[in-house]
């Protein structure tokens, strides 16, 4: 559980610095709240809040600090994660952050004015951008602290002491799954300095869930980790539930315990049958992919859509199991166990394979904890952190299953453990199949969940609760709270502000692609540029998710 | 057109327009650029993959390049940070060129109507064809293609149709 605490601005960093000190070394998520439309009146308008864990993975702290000038001290030099996640609140909320090295917009383009979630920016103003940033301001920071350039009286900077070739690894480009922006500084093939820039699928969730009630956020989270469109439903399903303070019954947990197995499953193997493309392991793409349809045919008879299913609902989902899903997922899984047999078959005594991933592009675990890495490229590091273990829900405690570890940390590993896991994944459904509880899968409460269609279409009750549910939205308790779940990228959390209506106050999604690529720059300097294409691959950046 | 049939005598001579013929040719052979950028673009893996399989039109030489391609097939949400980047794309490809606009955010937005996305790719290029959906289902993909291909094989498609197309990003 979360223990919340609110300090003083002055006393933030140090507090910070002390509880580090005590442990507490994996930085979650950092955000702002604009507190100036809150349903509460507050001293301050605006409050800046880090979530931070323990070693042991237990415990969780939220700290709280209202913000009578807009400025606070960076945590930077305590968190290398902390870098990006600060730009983005500078970027979002203009809330200034001292001693930050390089704070510039992340998400919203180099021209844009203003700052888009504070609650006086218009939610539609759009602001058209007319050029790219070249980032050679940005590069050259980066070369002077490798001592390639250095700083001229006049502020500027020297022509470089090495003679490098700048070459722009996308935002269109075959290996940047998805637009993503990786500005290089090459010394023949060698990647002498790195800087990445995001933000191009930036498309405004978090805004837009100010305005959508929270069963209409549910298709946005389709659209966040769009490979497993499933897992987002239930993270924020599970947290706002969470926060209303009900359980689902027996069988709705376990038909989502199944659901995010087999979401895991679908994500891992497109990260994998895009990586071994990039590799040149065509064949592979074939293997790997066509499993995948059999989930899609098994997901459409289930919800209705191939890949964006918004199948969750607040308190519950919207159907039970259809009645041969049994016979569809046993023949979904075998597919893939067949996709995955051959494709390892292909490559796992495969000496250009071995050389072209083996200790290339590695994190070690300490680094990884330190720049918040999560999910299985943090597993691939060697550190055994999986919420299904150490903090677990919906009954993840007594399904059998092994957290797949890594030992290096490299390209290889962060493979091998998703291969690994589709195994682990296949292995819980199975017991999940088995022990399936009978009953209902949504809560009892009128004031949550839609009535049944024949209520609503014969009794005035039913039509009255259908329409104030559509209507005005689940109304959730004034509070504010983070709930996580261990999604196919690793940890993906959600911090809620609730006001009391059906509508959120304020929402943050703690997005594991995020701090993935923030640490990408600096895993990738040294190597060679065609390793710099795997490592982005391994790392399964999900743009909808990163950018949000 | 039974050019292979071996019934047909050597040294035959056929004569038609040019620009039938032209037609003819470029119907089956699009090289596509796939400017991929959000859900859209895992549904058209689905389109490439073997299921689907683009390449039973003559469509599946994806070419990442805008240089080498006579498609552009828009799969995803554009954003305004992305307009100056599709715009260069766009430009890039030469004559002639053919946009497919796939699925509900490259078409209008979708359903977000917010302040970092641009509410429909046509702000900034011409569109030919607009695939609906969220995301489209690989048929509709494909019923584009083949809609696209038979406009293509009759010379409907006026080489001088976006003459007078002006978006944001023209001459500012």
């Amino acid at each position: 559980m979360s223990n919340y605490i609110t300090i003083q601005r002055e006393e933030l960093y140090p507090f910070i610095q002390d509880k580090f000190s005590q442990g507490f070394n994996y930085l979650l998520d950092i955000t702002a709240i604009d507190y100036s439309e809150y349903v509460k009146t507050q001293d301050e308008e605006f409050a800046v809040v880090y979530i931070i864990r323990h070693e042991d993975f237990k415990q969780t702290i939220v700290i709280k600090s209202y913000l009578s000038i807009l400025e606070v001290q960076t945590v930077t030099d305590i968190f290398s994660g902390a870098d990006w996640l600060e730009r983005e609140v500078y970027d979002q909320y203009g809330i200034i952050f001292k001693d930050h090295k390089n704070l510039r917009r992340v998400l919203n383009h180099h021209g844009f004015k203003g700052h888009p979630l504070r609650r006086s920016y218009p939610i539609t103003k759009g602001q058209l951008s007319l050029c790219v940033d070249d980032l050679q301001d940005e590069m050259n920071n980066r070369l002077l602290g490798k001592s390639v350039v250095c700083k001229l009286e006049d502020g500027s900077f020297s022509d470089c002491s090495k003679d490098l070739m700048f070459l722009n690894l996308g935002p269109s480009h075959p290996a940047s799954h998805g637009t993503i922006r990786t500005y290089l500084a090459l010394d023949g093939e060698t990647i002498e300095a790195a800087v990445t820039e995001i933000g191009y699928l930036h498309r405004g969730f978090e805004k837009s869930c100010e305005n959508h009630t929270y069963n209409q956020i549910i298709p946005y989270t389709d659209r966040l980790n769009y490979c497993s469109a499933i897992s987002n439903n239930i993270a924020f399903a599970k947290t706002v539930e969470d926060m209303l303070g009900v359980t689902l019954p027996p069988r709705g947990q376990a038909i989502r315990v199944l659901l995010l197995e087999l979401s895991r499953i679908e994500d891992h193997l497109v990260c994998l049958a895009a990586i071994l493309v990039d590799m040149g392991a065509m064949t592979n793409y074939w293997y790997m992919y066509n499993p995948r349809e059999s989930i899609y045919e098994l997901l459409s008879k289930l919800t209705g859509a191939r890949l964006t299913n918004s199948y969750m609902r607040i308190g519950g989902m919207t159907n039970d199991l259809h009645d041969d899903f049994e016979s569809d997922l046993n023949n979904a899984l075998l597919k893939v166990k067949e996709g995955v047999e051959e494709t390892l078959s292909l490559i796992k005594h495969n000496r250009i394979f071995h050389d072209r991933t083996q200790n290339i592009g590695i994190i070690s675990p300490e680094d990884a904890i330190n720049a918040s890495l999560t999910g299985p490229n943090l597993r691939a590091s060697g550190v055994a952190y999986d919420m299904r273990k150490d903090n677990p829900y919906y009954g993840y405690e007594n399904y059998e299953f092994d957290v797949v570890v890594g030992s290096v940390g490299d390209v290889y590993d962060r493979i091998m453990v998703r291969f690994e896991e589709i195994q682990q994944s296949s292995k819980i459904i199975d017991q999940v199949m088995r022990t399936m509880p009978d009953g209902e899968i949504n809560i009892k409460d009128a004031s949550i969940v839609l009535p049944k269609k024949e209520a609503v279409y014969t009794t005035i009750e039913g039509v009255m609760n259908q329409f104030k549910l559509t209507y005005e939205g689940v109304k959730v308790p004034v509070n504010e709270y983070y709930g996580s779940i261990e999604a196919t990228n690793g940890e993906l959390g959600f911090f809620i502000v609730s006001d009391g209506s059906g509508t959120p106050y304020k929402v943050k999604v703690k997005a594991p692609s995020f701090t993935a690529i923030a640490a990408y720059a600096d895993m990738i300097e040294g190597l060679q540029l065609a390793d710099s294409v795997l490592t982005l691959g391994s790392l399964n950046i999900i743009a909808g998710e990163m950018d949000r | 057109m039974g050019l292979n049939n071996p019934a047909m005598p050597i040294d035959t001579a056929i004569a038609t327009k040019l620009d039938k013929a032209i037609g003819w040719a470029r119907e089956s052979s699009l090289w596509p650029m796939i400017f991929g950028t959000a859900c859209c673009a895992i549904e058209f893996m689905s389109v490439a993959a073997s299921k689907y399989d683009i390449s039973r039109f003559g469509a599946e030489v994806v070419r990442f390049s805008p240089r080498q391609a006579d498609l552009l097939i828009i799969a995803g949400t554009i954003t305004y940070k992305q307009g100056p980047i599709l715009k260069q794309i766009y430009d890039q490809m030469s004559e002639p060129k053919w946009v497919i606009s796939m699925g509900a955010c490259a078409c209008s937005g979708g359903f977000y109507d917010n302040y970092s996305t641009m509410q429909g790719i046509d702000e900034i290029i011409p569109v030919d064809l607009y695939v609906g959906g969220c995301p489209p289902r690989p048929e509709a993909l494909l019923d584009a293609l083949l809609t696209l291909q038979a406009d293509v094989k009759t010379n409907k498609y006026d080489p001088n149709r976006h003459k007078d197309f002006k978006g944001l990003l023209d001459n500012v």
